[in-house]
């Protein structure tokens, strides 16, 4: 069998999502924000709301998220996407907001911003990308990096005495009242990468028929900061990070 | 037609008006002395009538970051506050200046540094003129004297912040937010329709419409050649700003020797004052800077062609004053006279400062 008789449309199995442009990537190899990238462009066009949709993007590695995605975007200070989603939504609410956050953004200096769009059960959608390390300045710690776990400023090991304990966000957001859905996904295999996409749908769908705030948390690895190959850091991400974030629903009101 | 006038507190005019310009979200966090401000709108319920958000943040610092999340979308929104307040939202009125947006801020000064005092100063001048936030920008700064102006410059304010893409900020204190005075409020607005918001601002972060490029409302520029372009754009803007949009008023300045120059309520103190000099027979008047940034510099710097000499009479340790000697360049002699720590000078004192420090 010839090559273009195999490359006909009935064929097709995968295809690069419509929403995602040409751009290269700036993330790492192995990274976990492309396929988190891939499954929201995906979600949003299977929705048919392209052209309602307005992402707000973080400070960290995603700040270029605005480059990969071609939907309108807006670029938050570190920490205050929910603020400004909460304010986009309010003053539009027949349009699609999500932020898409990293652990430090959303869980150390956005900590008061993510609570309270939360608790007053905003209609936005939070995607949060936990790789328990600063990718973007270096690989420092973050409130989510475990017990032990080094980073350039904790160089032998997160220190309870000193830094205190990872931070279990997801928890914390699942016991508020205007949380409608929390819950914890991973990409590192074909069958996550579905799981995940099945929630981040539901996600979504939430916001749009205002069932408060929908935050979907991506254990996810850091290669890089991890400074492990690709392959060993899922391996790491399985073996440490989901014991203490194990993965699944904290909360999935119907 | 009799003009429907009515007799409320500076910050009440506020929330008023904004209802009336047809603003399309409000977001703010208590502190004394502009709580009236939300406590207003709260009671109108705006979103009943006109569609007007309003909504208590979580912090100053979340307050102006809903102002840039609903600016970035087009609409009209603004955030008031007093200094500390004020200063908690530098970081993200620095990226609303540095994303382009216009909306609408508002300080109800009060004295400090610090947590200070809730009583009445124009010790944010500085912070609101030359700066405040990271990077070279600028606010678009009215400074009215009156609840009237209170209530008039909202509109002003998002009018000019629109023209230019750029942020405003009323720079007011506690006096004129919390006197009550008559005033006319503005006439009802409609709030525009999706349709005239695009047309008005076809960058907004709306929803990607087919045959458009994706509106991306962003402050960082990673490449310097392009940030520089970017900065050198504002700075045109900022010079067709200062061009095209000084504003002052001047009171029997005409015929005068000697020039008060005030703004806000030390404005309104400095009027009494020259009453009561020109009763003993010295020619004072008095300029009022309306538009703090851009400063009257030029119509000072002809002034200090024709008067012996300016005292600058401001609720602070002497910071207008700086932006007087520049305009003056040492021709004739400039001084400051203030009070400080939520202090306000009587007319008498403002009068025998004038006499031992410029007329002497």
């Amino acid at each position: 069998m010839e090559l273009n008789e195999i490359i006909k449309p009935e064929n097709l199995v995968y295809a690069k999502p419509g929403l995602m442009n040409e751009n290269p990537m700036h993330y790492c190899p192995g990274c976990s924000h492309g396929v988190i990238h891939k499954l929201i462009a995906e979600v949003i066009a299977e929705m048919g709301m392209e052209d309602k949709t307005v992402g707000i993007s973080p400070v960290g590695c995603a700040v270029f998220a605005y480059n990969y995605l071609d939907i309108d975007w807006i670029e938050a200070a570190h920490g205050r996407a929910p603020a400004i989603a909460t304010a986009v939504k309010r003053l539009n609410p027949g349009k699609m907001v999500f932020t898409y956050q990293g652990d430090g953004d959303l869980a150390a200096i956005g900590t008061a911003e993510t609570i309270h769009a939360a608790n007053r059960g905003e209609n936005i959608v939070i995607v949060f990308v936990n790789n328990a390390i600063y990718g973007m300045t270096g690989g420092q710690m973050a409130p989510t990096t475990l017990e032990g776990m080094p980073t350039s400023t904790c160089p032998y090991g997160r220190n309870i005495a000193l830094n205190g304990y990872p931070l279990k966000i997801g928890n914390l957001l699942a016991e508020l009242e205007g949380t409608c859905l929390v819950t914890r996904q991973s990409v590192q295999t074909a069958a996550a990468v579905k799981k995940a996409k099945k929630m981040l749908r539901k996600a979504f769908e939430n916001s749009m028929s205002g069932k408060g705030t929908s935050v979907v948390e991506f254990v996810s690895t850091c290669s890089s900061g991890w400074k492990m190959t690709p392959e060993k850091a899922n391996k790491w991400m399985e073996e440490n990070m989901f014991p203490f974030y194990p993965l699944g629903d904290l909360k999935n009101e119907e | 037609m009799a003009e429907d006038i009515k007799l409320m507190k500076g910050n009440e005019a506020i929330a008023h008006a904004a209802i009336r310009y047809g603003v399309d979200g409000y977001f703010g966090y208590p502190i004394t002395p502009q709580s009236e401000i939300l406590e207003t709108l709260m009671a109108e319920m705006p979103w009943d009538t006109t569609g007007m958000v309003v909504l208590q943040a979580e912090s100053e610092v979340a307050a102006i970051n809903m102002v840039y999340g609903g600016a970035g979308t087009g609409k009209k929104v603004m955030t008031s506050s007093s200094s500390p307040g004020i200063s908690l939202k530098q970081e993200g009125i620095s990226y609303i200046a540095g994303a382009e947006l216009p909306c609408l801020i508002v300080n109800v000064m009060r004295g400090g540094p610090g947590l200070g005092t809730i009583q009445p100063s124009q010790a944010d001048y500085f912070q609101t003129v030359k700066g405040g936030g990271h990077g070279d920008y600028r606010l678009i700064t009215l400074a009215p004297s009156s609840v009237q102006e209170m209530a008039d410059f909202v509109g002003l304010g998002f009018d000019l912040a629109f023209k230019y893409s750029n942020p405003a900020i009323i720079l007011a204190d506690g006096i004129i937010g919390q006197m009550m005075e008559k005033v006319v409020l503005p006439p009802f607005h409609q709030r525009r329709t999706e349709e005239e918001i695009m047309a008005q601002c076809p960058w907004a972060a709306q929803g990607k419409t087919a045959g458009r490029k994706p509106n991306v409302i962003t402050s960082l520029e990673l490449d310097p050649a392009t940030m520089e372009e970017n900065n050198l754009r504002f700075q045109a803007k900022y010079r067709k700003i200062e061009e095209n949009e000084v504003r002052y008023e001047e009171f029997q300045c005409e015929d005068a020797e000697y020039l008060l120059i005030a703004f806000g309520s030390s404005a309104r103190i400095c009027q009494k004052v020259v009453e009561n000099a020109r009763a003993e027979g010295i020619k004072l008047g008095l300029l009022r800077p309306i538009t703090l940034w851009p400063f009257p510099t030029k119509v000072i710097a002809r002034y200090a062609d024709k008067v012996k000499g300016m005292l600058s009479v401001e609720l602070n340790a002497g910071q207008m004053v700086e932006d007087v000697r520049l305009a003056v360049n040492g021709k004739i002699k400039v001084e400051h006279f203030g009070r400080l720590g939520g202090i306000v000078f009587t007319p008498d004192e403002v009068l025998n400062a004038l006499k031992e420090l410029i007329i002497r």
